[in-house]
């Protein structure tokens, strides 16, 4: 549904590299992620799957039309939602939705059922100005007038910055009963734990692909072992383990440092850990192996 | 058809909503044709004036009389004699006086030939020679009555008649330029400011991804302010035909005509500008300096062209207000037919031709 071959975008004449040589492929009804930090290059692939900017190399389509020569049937066809909101504040939430609608050359009543789950949430508000909403309101009323016209593929870019945390949830909900209409989803997101609710993610760094699969397959392809470390006393804590040798990784992560080693089969690490942070004087000690969540394999992807 | 009627409904809910700025829109001619009407003129209006009448017999009170009725002059009490005088004229309290002789209705009647004394406070010179001049047009227009029923003339009168201005009104110079300066205000600064502001909030991004055509974005912005520039036109007309009680000479339709060629002119500018830049400040201040400014030196409205230096002379002909001004005057006051003024309408048709196609050759259908 969406092919991107080599697509390279630079900046300020080729001094800044956004995108840097990404190739992927999302298939018809998926919900591809793109996951990375800001400036991870994620919105210069949606402005150019968008046609709203020409990549400086590579080739992609979109439902099949080139997006530099058939930007035209692309425009008609899909539907776009860019990382700030994006709607007329003057204008209330039906209006809104009745002028994209028209702009779009349908009617709000003709593809209803797409947006119903979600209108019917913001419609006792139909008569308030948009930029009078909340934020999680606003991204409800946004996502709207980017079905509204049923399109082929939809590109949410952010669509969960900056909001609450149950709007988020409710959110991907939709998302996920959106996929179930057959509608293709591209979806960019700073927040990794959203990461495992995507059929496939890509995560991003400084304009690269580090790597593409499903969220299990990202966590089963972890190349070592994870552990969470707890104790009295966390802040000397930070500074003690690394000197334990073979030396290792930790970072903090919550309530917990994560601390990444490879096994060696006559160590059983737990015990050695324990037994290290007991001589170290600490109190309490908790060490539990785990399984990584996204954000660990990011973090081991870029300190490889 | 249908997009481009939704477009334009949505933009008269972008302008009618925001309310200030809609003030301005409506309030700004209102009050530049105030303050150009009644504040800025060189006519003057209620002039303090004192009457030192030592005569006191018919003729002069008949003078008096007019004088007061006059609504040049407001007569005040109580100065009656000359030392009292000069010390009002002194403190500012006073503009002008007239001075009655003794004997004066004796004098007229028996010898043919009286005087008056007219004082006037020369310190501003213009207001002074005003002055006297309403003072003695008064005077010879009691003269006239006198010698209608006489056998014997009193005094000739010489006959003064002024051209197009009988009162010497300040009104017909500058309303064109108003006009000029409103639409070129409403028309290009605010067509600027509402296509940028798109390209801001980044509603902009969104329509360019729909297959709407963005040549229709850029053209469905500029027909609510052609709109709102007619209505501009006309209440700018009513309130110089009836506050200012300066006629519309000419053609009205041929004046509105000219009117939305010169919104176009000007719309065509603001789409240029909105397109060259990325914010409303640069848009606004571009929309200023280079457009406004320009309108007030060059269109002949504040400073009369034919003495400029040549080299501005020259650059005078680029602007547009120059030639609309031109248009309006000789409409308005001279009441010329659209075969005195083919030439300057050529011209702004030129003009609104060049930057059309200005701006739809580099208008973007990309964000780069």
């Amino acid at each position: 549904m969406v092919t991107l071959n080599n697509i390279t975008k630079t900046y300020n004449k080729g001094a800044l590299k956004a995108v840097d040589n990404v190739s992927f492929t999302v298939e018809k009804g998926e919900l591809f992620g793109l996951i990375g930090p800001d400036g991870a290059g994620k919105s210069s692939i949606f402005r150019m799957l968008t046609t709203l900017l020409l990549p400086d190399g590579g080739t992609a389509t979109v439902d099949g039309h080139d997006i530099v020569k058939d930007y035209k049937q692309i425009r008609s066809s899909v539907g776009y939602m860019p990382g700030r909101f994006s709607l007329y504040q003057d204008l209330s939430i039906e209006e809104n939705l009745h002028f994209f609608a028209t702009v779009f050359n349908t009617t709000v009543e003709e593809n209803y059922h797409l947006i119903e789950d979600i209108y019917v949430q913001i419609a006792p508000f139909k008569k308030r100005r948009a930029g009078k909403l909340s934020g999680g309101m606003k991204q409800k009323l946004a996502l709207c007038c980017a079905l509204i016209h049923k399109p082929t593929v939809l590109f949410l870019d952010e669509p969960t910055t900056g909001v609450d945390p149950v709007s988020r949830k409710e959110f991907w909900e939709m998302l996920k009963r959106l996929k179930q209409q057959g509608i293709t989803i591209l979806v960019s997101t700073p927040y990794m734990d959203e990461a495992s609710l995507c059929d496939r993610i890509a995560l991003m760094q400084n304009g690269r692909v580090l790597s593409i699969d499903t969220p299990q397959g990202i966590i089963a392809g972890y190349p070592s072992s994870l552990y969470a470390v707890k104790a009295t006393d966390m802040p000397r804590l930070i500074h003690v383990l690394p000197t334990y040798e073979p030396p290792f990784n930790s970072y903090i992560f919550g309530e917990y440092i994560h601390i990444d080693m490879r096994v060696m089969d006559d160590q059983p690490p737990i015990e050695n850990l324990t037994h290290f942070l007991t001589n170290a004087g600490f109190e309490d000690i908790e060490v539990v192996s785990i399984t990584p969540t996204i954000e660990d394999c990011f973090i081991k992807m870029l300190t490889k | 058809m249908k997009q481009f009627i939704t477009f334009v409904k949505k933009e008269f809910y972008h302008v009618l909503r925001d309310r200030r700025t809609l003030l301005i829109l409506f309030g700004m001619p209102v009050a530049q044709i105030l303050i150009f009407g009644f504040a800025l003129t060189n006519e003057v209006k209620n002039a303090k004036i004192v009457v030192v009448d030592h005569a006191k017999d018919e003729a002069s009170r008949h003078i008096t009389e007019r004088i007061a009725a006059s609504q040049y002059f407001d007569i005040q009490e109580g100065l009656m004699d000359r030392d009292r005088m000069e010390a009002a004229f002194k403190e500012g309290q006073i503009k002008l006086a007239i001075v009655f002789p003794r004997n004066f209705r004796n004098d007229l009647l028996h010898q043919n030939h009286a005087q008056i004394q007219v004082v006037a406070d020369a310190s501003d010179p213009n207001n002074a020679t005003t002055l006297t001049n309403y003072v003695s047009s008064i005077i010879q227009d009691y003269q006239m009555g006198l010698n209608e029923n006489a056998t014997l003339p009193y005094q000739i009168v010489p006959q003064i008649r002024m051209l197009y201005n009988p009162q010497l009104k300040g009104a017909p110079n500058f309303v064109p330029g108003v006009m000029a300066l409103v639409l070129m205000l409403v028309s290009v600064m605010m067509t600027a400011i509402s296509i940028v502001k798109e390209k801001e909030t980044g509603t902009m991004e969104i329509l360019l991804v729909s297959p709407f055509k963005p040549v229709w974005v850029i053209l469905s912005k500029a027909v609510p302010y052609l709109f709102l520039s007619l209505i501009n036109v006309l209440s700018i007309l009513l309130m110089s035909v009836f506050v200012l009680q300066l006629p519309v000479m000419g053609s009205w339709l041929l004046l509105f005509a000219e009117s939305t060629l010169f919104i176009i002119t000007c719309l065509t500018l603001g789409i240029f500008i909105s397109i060259k830049t990325q914010s409303q400040q640069v848009a606004m201040l571009i929309s200023l300096m280079g457009m406004l400014l320009p309108t007030m030196m060059f269109s002949g409205f504040m400073f009369p062209i034919e003495n400029m230096p040549v080299p501005l002379q020259i650059i005078s002909n680029i602007v547009p207000a120059k030639w609309f001004y031109i248009i309006v005057k000789s409409i308005m006051i001279k009441g010329v037919g659209f075969e005195g003024i083919w030439k300057e309408t050529l011209i702004l048709c030129g003009i609104t031709l060049f930057f059309f196609v200005v701006s739809l050759r580099s208008f973007k259908i990309r964000l780069e």
